[in-house]
């Protein structure tokens, strides 16, 4: 099965993928950078982007709503997790960090399994986006296509407000230097509130965009959260195009490994990892000193 | 007694053979004849006795209420608890099965206790111990994975407390990792393949192609060898591809991209729980489906329901029953009935697998008269032929394996369902018996009863 349709499939697949992987490390990744929290829980905030969304739609039928709905909704649950529980744990060890942000998650999940059931639930793509479509070399289903373009336009968007604006500038010298940013006279407190936020909503928005693609669960951040995980430490800890990057590589590692054999996949993706941490153990556009 | 019956001691010559016969006869009587303890005669073993000697014996279940077999996990155990209530209440559809049950099992309260596994076999043996060090239990269950049934199996033998399988289809359950502790009530994948095969052979022909997505695990990769077995010995079809993906894989984007290059014409889908209803659906965004046919070797529980009958339309299935088996055997309608009647939904075959579970070991305990271990097993052993919602079934006891048909189901059309549960047409119900491989043909070796 080894010829160049299929690799071309693969690569091509792999960039679906890994733009998507991209989008959610990129909230995990600013987070950590500017709050120096891993947040656990942000693989449960994807999966709740899911179901704001599939609830929105269920509602008013419109997938726009939706979209809107679950990055809004996830927004202000990060928004509230940040002001209520997580600004209790800056000054507290990155264990007790860690312990609250795993226990936040599961309460979300099972919230969730609470009220919704274990049995999956369908979002179908817009009406213009359903089917196939052929690319010479491969048919590929259209909403991928689109998926495609729309988490690029979503990056696009954080990218600006990270690097064109005042908050980004601020966001980004919080990353480098909380504690100066804060002597500097700005309330670095807002900053981490609204840092959580956004970071939030990327995994929100990611949540219900994949929702067409992959039919929601409660456990469906689960997995998303491990190879979140490996996306930011291959692409370096706090780095927003080392997030972008990272989710590329990830996405094209598993993809064309399974052209050879599938079972190998996700091997390769932890082996991939291993060797940066062996040769650039701050990833690869990553600081050294930023953890 | 007449004068010629005498001997010249004294004793007559009836006595002297009745003497003497049972006298051979009590030397035979150890090899052919347990010793009939009472009750506190049984040498300890396992969790035997300290777990049947108050008012109430617990049984543990480790099943998965979280991950990718969570739906599956939730029927089931509701199967298990439905059983349970039968056992303490001496409902009659439970008698039926196991008749000499009366209100508990032995005079005492049968408790369920239960503990997510997330269908993970480490997770699942560790609850497991938590159970007999805190709760003594009497008996094990739940799988939803055959990784998950074989370590239990493992672990039942050596802490020497019985274990029933849940759900589980590969053949290692009760080929290669068999125990004697251990008993599945769910068919080997190779009987699923025995009996789908010649349906997909007569429906579709010889020499057809075939791409095969399996779940990377010992379930995954027996059923899908079987079913590779029959079709290509039988009927010269070819695995043009075979895409192995990991439990719990979300995006299944590169293995259909494999399938879709691969020129395959069938789907067969091993996957299980999440994973097939994420592979079928997926497969239907790339086109695979319908260009290709699917079939799924071994039923899911609710998959026709999460995915919509339009794709299971048309898909045959090898499954352990189907609701509307009520039909043909008077059990299964008493047990589809009782079953919505307490949770208004109709039961899929793992909660019937579950129910069935419990049922035959309340019978088994019942007819040993005995929570003691080997007692019990030797009662499962027996092989007594006993009624059950797919007709009289019975026991193997070279390998613990329950002899049972298994059902042949395909996917109705939306438009052809009678109700909103109506997924499925029983084609035919295939007599196990002929379909079973012998016991020894995966490596079963049971190991002691002590």
């Amino acid at each position: 099965m080894i010829n160049w349709a299929n690799f071309i499939s693969q690569c091509f697949n792999g960039l679906v993928l890994g733009a998507l992987l991209a989008l959610i490390s990129s909230g995990l990744t600013i987070i950590y950078g500017t709050l120096g929290v891993l947040n656990l829980a942000h693989g449960a905030m994807f999966m709740l982007g899911g179901y704001a969304g599939w609830l929105a739609y269920t509602y008013t039928g419109s997938f726009i709503a939706a979209v809107f709905a679950g990055a809004i909704f996830v927004m202000i649950v990060g928004v509230v997790v940040e002001r209520v529980i997580i600004r209790h744990f800056y000054h507290r060890p990155h264990e007790d960090q860690l312990l609250v942000t795993f226990g936040l998650g599961i309460v979300f999940v099972e919230a969730v399994r609470f009220f919704f059931g274990s049995l999956s639930k369908a979002v179908p793509p817009p009406p213009p986006l359903v089917g196939i479509t052929s690319l010479g070399f491969m048919f590929y289903p259209t909403y991928r296509l689109a998926l495609l373009g729309i988490v690029t336009v979503a990056l696009l968007a954080l990218y600006l407000m990270l690097y064109r604006t005042r908050i980004g500038m601020i966001v980004r010298a919080g990353i480098e230097d909380a504690v100066m940013v804060d002597s500097l006279g700005i309330d670095v407190y807002k900053v981490f509130m609204l840092v959580f936020g956004i970071g939030a909503m990327a995994a929100g928005f990611a949540g219900i965009v994949n929702a067409p693609v992959v039919s929601i669960a409660p456990d469906v951040g689960e997995a998303i959260l491990v190879q979140t995980f490996v996306v930011v430490v291959i692409g370096g800890v706090g780095s927003f195009p080392g997030a972008v990057l990272g989710g590329l590589i990830a996405g094209e590692i598993i993809s064309i490994t399974s052209m050879f054999n599938p079972g190998y996949s996700y091997v390769m993706l932890f082996v991939a990892m291993t060797l940066v941490l062996v040769l650039r153990p701050y990833g690869l556009l990553g600081t050294a000193g930023r953890e | 007694m007449s004068r010629e019956d005498q001997t010249p001691g004294g004793v007559s010559r009836r006595g002297l053979l009745w003497t003497g016969a049972g006298l051979v006869g009590g030397a035979l009587l150890p090899a052919v004849v347990r010793p009939a303890f009472a009750v506190g005669d049984y040498p300890p073993i396992g969790t035997f006795p300290a777990g049947s000697q108050g008012d109430t014996v617990n049984i543990g279940a480790a099943v998965p209420h979280t991950g990718t077999y969570a739906v599956q996990g939730e029927d089931e155990l509701k199967g298990w608890q439905l059983a349970v209530e039968h056992i303490n209440n001496g409902d009659p559809l439970l008698k039926k099965i196991a008749p000499k049950v009366t209100k508990g099992l032995l005079g005492k309260k049968v408790n369920l206790l239960s503990a997510d596994s997330a269908a993970k076999p480490n997770q699942a043996v560790q609850e497991m111990q938590t159970f007999i060090n805190q709760s003594k239990i009497v008996l094990m269950t739940g799988s939803t994975s055959s990784a998950v049934a074989v370590a239990l199996n493992k672990f039942a033998q050596r802490e020497k407390i019985l274990y029933v399988t849940g759900i589980s289809g590969s053949n290692d359950t009760t080929g290669k990792d068999c125990v004697r502790y251990g008993f599945r009530q769910n068919f080997y994948g190779e009987t699923a393949a025995n009996a789908i095969g010649p349906v997909l052979v007569k429906q579709f022909g010889k020499n057809r192609k075939a791409a095969f997505m399996t779940p990377d695990y010992t379930y995954g990769h027996t059923v899908t060898q079987s079913v590779n077995d029959y079709l290509s010995k039988n009927a010269g079809w070819t695995m043009v591809t075979n895409q192995v993906s990991p439990l719990g894989t979300q995006d299944f984007s590169q293995y259909l991209t494999n399938i879709a290059n691969s020129g395959a014409e069938f789907l067969i889908n091993v996957n299980w729980g999440r994973d097939a209803v994420l592979s079928i659906q997926q497969a239907k965004q790339f086109g695979i489906l319908p260009k290709m046919t699917l079939v799924v070797p071994y039923q899911i529980p609710f998959l026709a329901k999460e995915t919509g009958p339009e794709l299971t339309a048309g898909v045959y299935a090898a499954t352990d029953f189907w609701w509307t088996l009520e039909d043909k055997y008077p059990l299964a309608k008493e047990f589809v009935d009782a079953f919505y009647k307490k949770y208004n939904y109709r039961p899929e075959w793992g909660a019937n697998n579950a129910y069935m579970s419990f049922a035959i070991w309340a019978r088994m305990v019942s007819g040993a008269g005995t929570f003691y271990p080997p007692d019990v097993i030797r009662q499962y052993e027996k092989g007594e032929t006993f009624p059950s919602t797919v007709g009289d079934v019975h026991f193997r006891k070279e390998d613990h394996q329950l002899v049972r048909p298994v059902v042949i189901v395909r996917g109705k059309k939306p438009s052809d369902m009678k109700n909103k549960e109506d997924y499925w047409e029983v084609l035919e119900v295939v007599p196990g018996e002929p379909l079973m491989q012998k016991p020894d043909a995966f490596g079963c070796n049971l190991g002691d009863y002590t």
